[in-house]
C-alpha cells in the first residue's frame, strides 16, 4: 500500500482530528504560543495544561527529571486558576481553530462541587473536549486519594461535570487502582463521552548517594517508555468494557507504540514525555512512523487495526 | 542503557571568589559531552535545584553569583563538599569562523570562558567584550586575560573601563578586530540591543537567554520566551529556552 494512501483521521466524542496524535495534558500546555506550536509540528489535538480554582505555583525544584526508564515529575499541578485560564484558552483555541486543530481543556479541583463550578466556567472558552483530571498523583494529602481512586467518587465528578456542560467530557483515569475497567464503566455510566488512560504512574527516585528523595515532593507520577505495558494493558481492559472511545496514553514515543495502542483499542493517542527525548516535532514524526507501519501493514485506516488484539 | 541516575554526584575540590558575591565552583571531575552555553541543572537535596551555565567542563566549573538562598547555599560549599548535577542540558554556542567577539553582561561571562577557551584551543582569535554596572561587578576580566583574550570593559559608572553600555565597547573593538561571529550572554536588555546591532552590521550572532527553569528538558513550559521577544530576535513563538535555547542564533540573510 502507498502510504499516500493511509487514512490517519479519526473522530473522538464528535470531534473530528487529522490525526490520532494528542498532546497530553501538562506538557508545553502552559501558552497559547506553546499550543499553537505543538500544532504546527504535526499533533492532531492538544490538551492544555491542568487548571484549578485558584492559581499554584506547584513544588519547588526538583519537579521533574529524566532516568533511564523516562520522566518522573511532581510539577505540582501549576496553573493560573480559572479567571486567567479562560481567557489564555480562548486565545488558544482561536489559534488552534485557524490551524483546524481542537482544543482540549484540562481541568482539576479540590470537591466535586468545585469540578462542577470549574466547569461551569470553562464553557466560556468554549473547548472542543473537556478533560477532566482526576488522577493527578502529585498533590499529596492536600487533595487526599485521587477522585480516580473509586468507583463511586469518579462518578460523583463525572456527574457534576456532565450537569454543566454540553461540551464533551473525558474523563482521566489513574492506573493505580485495582480494576480501572470498572472506574471507566463508572464515568461511562454517569455521563463520559471519553475515557483519557493512563495518568502517570505514581512512583519514587532516591539518589542512593544523598540518601534522599530526588524530587521535591518525595513522590510523583512516572512517564515515559517504562510505563507502555501498563498503559496497554489499562486501555486494553477499558476497551473490553466500555464503549465510549479512550484517549490511550502512556509510553508512546514511536509510530510503533501509537499503533500498539490503537491495538489495545485507543481511538485517540496521548503523546507527553516523548516530547522530551524527540522534541517538539515528535508528533509529524510518529505520524510518519505511524503510516509507514501502517502502509507496510496493509491497514489503510485507523479503523482496520483498532482493538485487533482485545478480540 | 542509560544512567539510571537522575544526577551525578560531584565534590567540590576548590571554591575560587571571582568578585565580592561570586564564586567559581571546581569539581572533582570532568562532564562527559559538554559544550560551551550549555547548562546544568545543580541540586543540592532538601535545599533546591537550579540552572547554572558551564564555565568549564574539564573539571566541570560553575560560577555561581550568590543572589538567593540556593545559590548562597553553592557559594558556601567548601572543598570536599558535595553536589549534584544533571547535564549537560540545551543548546550551546557554536564556533564559526577564526575571529570571535564574545560579549558578557554581569554574570553572563561564565559561559563565555567556556567558549573562550574552546575557541582559543582551535588556534582562533578572541577579544572579549564585558559589561557590568561598576567595578565590583565585573567578572572573569583576569582570568580572560590570562587565557590569551583580549579584553575590553565597561561599566556604567565609569569605575572601570569605557563609560557606559558594553555595545559601545563592542563597536569599538570592532573597527580594528573584525570578528566573523558575536556570542552573547547576559541580561535580556543586553541581548536585544545585541541582536539588533547585529542584524543593523550585518555579523553572525548567537545570544544565550536566561528563563527560569523548572524542569530543564523541554517538558513543563516554564521557560518559554515571551512573544514579544521572539518576534524582536526572529525566533519562532513557543521558544523554549532549556531546550530549544539557551543559546539562539542569527545568521544574516
Amino acid at each position: 500500500m502507498n502510504k499516500s494512501e493511509v487514512d490517519l483521521t479519526c473522530e473522538l466524542a464528535g470531534v473530528r482530528m487529522r490525526n490520532p496524535l494528542v498532546l497530553a495534558s501538562g506538557v508545553l500546555g502552559t501558552s497559547a504560543a506553546l499550543l499553537e506550536r505543538v500544532g504546527q509540528c504535526g499533533a492532531g489535538g492538544v490538551s492544555a495544561k491542568s487548571c484549578g480554582p485558584e492559581a499554584r505555583a506547584g513544588h519547588p525544584n526538583p519537579i521533574a527529571v529524566a532516568w533511564a526508564g523516562g520522566v518522573v515529575n511532581a510539577v505540582g499541578l501549576t496553573n493560573p486558576g480559572l479567571e486567567a485560564e479562560i481567557p489564555a484558552l480562548i486565545e488558544t483555541r482561536k489559534r488552534l481553530h485557524a490551524q483546524g486543530i481542537p482544543l482540549i481543556a484540562s481541568i482539576f479541583a479540590p470537591t466535586v462541587e468545585e469540578f462542577g463550578r470549574m466547569t461551569e466556567g470553562i464553557n466560556a472558552a468554549e473547548p472542543d473536549l473537556i478533560e477532566v483530571n482526576i488522577s493527578c498523583p502529585n498533590v499529596g494529602d492536600e487533595f487526599g486519594t485521587p477522585f480516580s481512586g473509586s468507583v463511586e467518587s469518579a462518578a460523583a465528578v463525572t456527574q457534576a461535570v456532565r450537569a454543566n456542560t454540553a461540551i464533551p467530557i473525558a474523563i482521566k483515569l489513574s492506573p493505580n487502582v485495582p480494576n480501572i475497567a470498572r472506574i471507566a464503566l463508572a464515568a461511562q455510566d454517569a455521563g463520559a463521552n471519553a475515557i483519557t488512560a493512563i495518568n502517570t504512574v505514581p512512583g519514587m527516585l532516591i539518589d542512593p548517594y544523598a540518601g534522599r528523595p530526588v524530587l521535591s515532593n518525595q513522590v510523583g507520577g512516572v512517564s515515559g517508555w517504562s510505563i507502555k505495558p501498563i498503559a496497554l494493558r489499562c486501555v486494553a481492559e477499558i476497551c473490553k468494557t466500555v464503549t465510549i472511545p479512550v484517549i490511550g496514553l502512556g509510553g508512546v514515543s514511536r509510530g510503533l507504540d501509537a499503533a500498539e495502542m490503537i491495538m489495545a483499542g485507543a481511538t485517540a493517542v496521548g503523546v507527553g514525555s516523548a516530547v522530551w527525548q524527540r522534541g517538539v516535532d515528535v508528533f509529524a514524526v510518529i505520524t510518519e512512523e505511524l503510516r509507514e507501519f501502517m502502509a507496510g501493514e496493509g491497514y489503510p485506516d485507523l479503523e482496520s487495526m483498532r482493538g485487533m488484539a482485545i478480540r | 542503557m542509560k544512567d539510571m541516575q537522575a544526577y551525578q554526584r560531584y565534590f567540590v575540590s576548590k571554591s575560587q571568589p571571582k568578585n565580592y558575591r561570586t564564586r567559581s565552583l571546581v569539581l572533582d571531575r570532568p562532564l562527559a559531552d559538554a559544550q560551551p552555553g550549555q547548562f546544568v541543572m545543580a541540586w543540592l537535596p532538601d535545599i533546591g535545584e537550579k540552572p547554572f551555565s558551564i564555565a568549564g567542563a574539564d573539571p566541570l566549573t560553575l560560577t555561581v553569583a550568590d543572589v538567593g538562598p540556593f545559590s548562597r547555599a553553592l557559594c558556601c560549599l567548601e572543598a570536599g563538599q558535595p553536589l549534584w548535577v544533571r547535564g549537560p542540558l540545551g543548546q550551546g554556542f557554536e564556533l564559526k569562523g577564526k575571529r570571535h567577539i564574545l560579549v558578557g553582561g554581569g554574570y553572563g561571562a561564565a559561559p563565555l570562558f567556556f567558549l573562550a577557551k574552546r575557541a582559543l584551543t582551535r588556534g582562533d582569535e578572541v577579544c572579549v567584550c564585558l559589561g557590568a554596572r561598576n567595578q565590583a561587578e565585573l567578572l572573569l576580566a583576569d582570568d580572560f586575560r590570562e587565557l590569551g583574550c583580549r579584553v575590553e570593559l565597561a561599566t556604567e559608572d565609569g569605575s572601570t573601563g569605557q563609560r557606559g553600555l558594553v555595545l559601545e565597547a563592542v563597536r569599538a573593538a570592532l573597527t580594528d578586530f573584525p570578528a566573523q561571529t558575536l556570542y552573547a550572554c547576559g541580561p535580556k536588555p543586553m541581548l536585544l540591543a545585541l541582536a539588533a546591532f547585529c542584524k543593523d552590521n550585518q555579523l553572525a550572532g548567537q545570544f544565550s537567554w536566561e528563563a527560569m527553569m523548572r524542569c530543564g528538558i523541554g517538558l513543563c513550559g516554564s521557560c518559554e520566551i515571551d512573544e514579544t521577544t521572539c518576534d524582536a530576535v526572529g525566533l519562532g513563538h513557543g521558544w523554549l529556552t532549556c531546550k530549544d535555547g539557551p543559546v539562539s542564533f542569527y545568521q544574516p540573510g
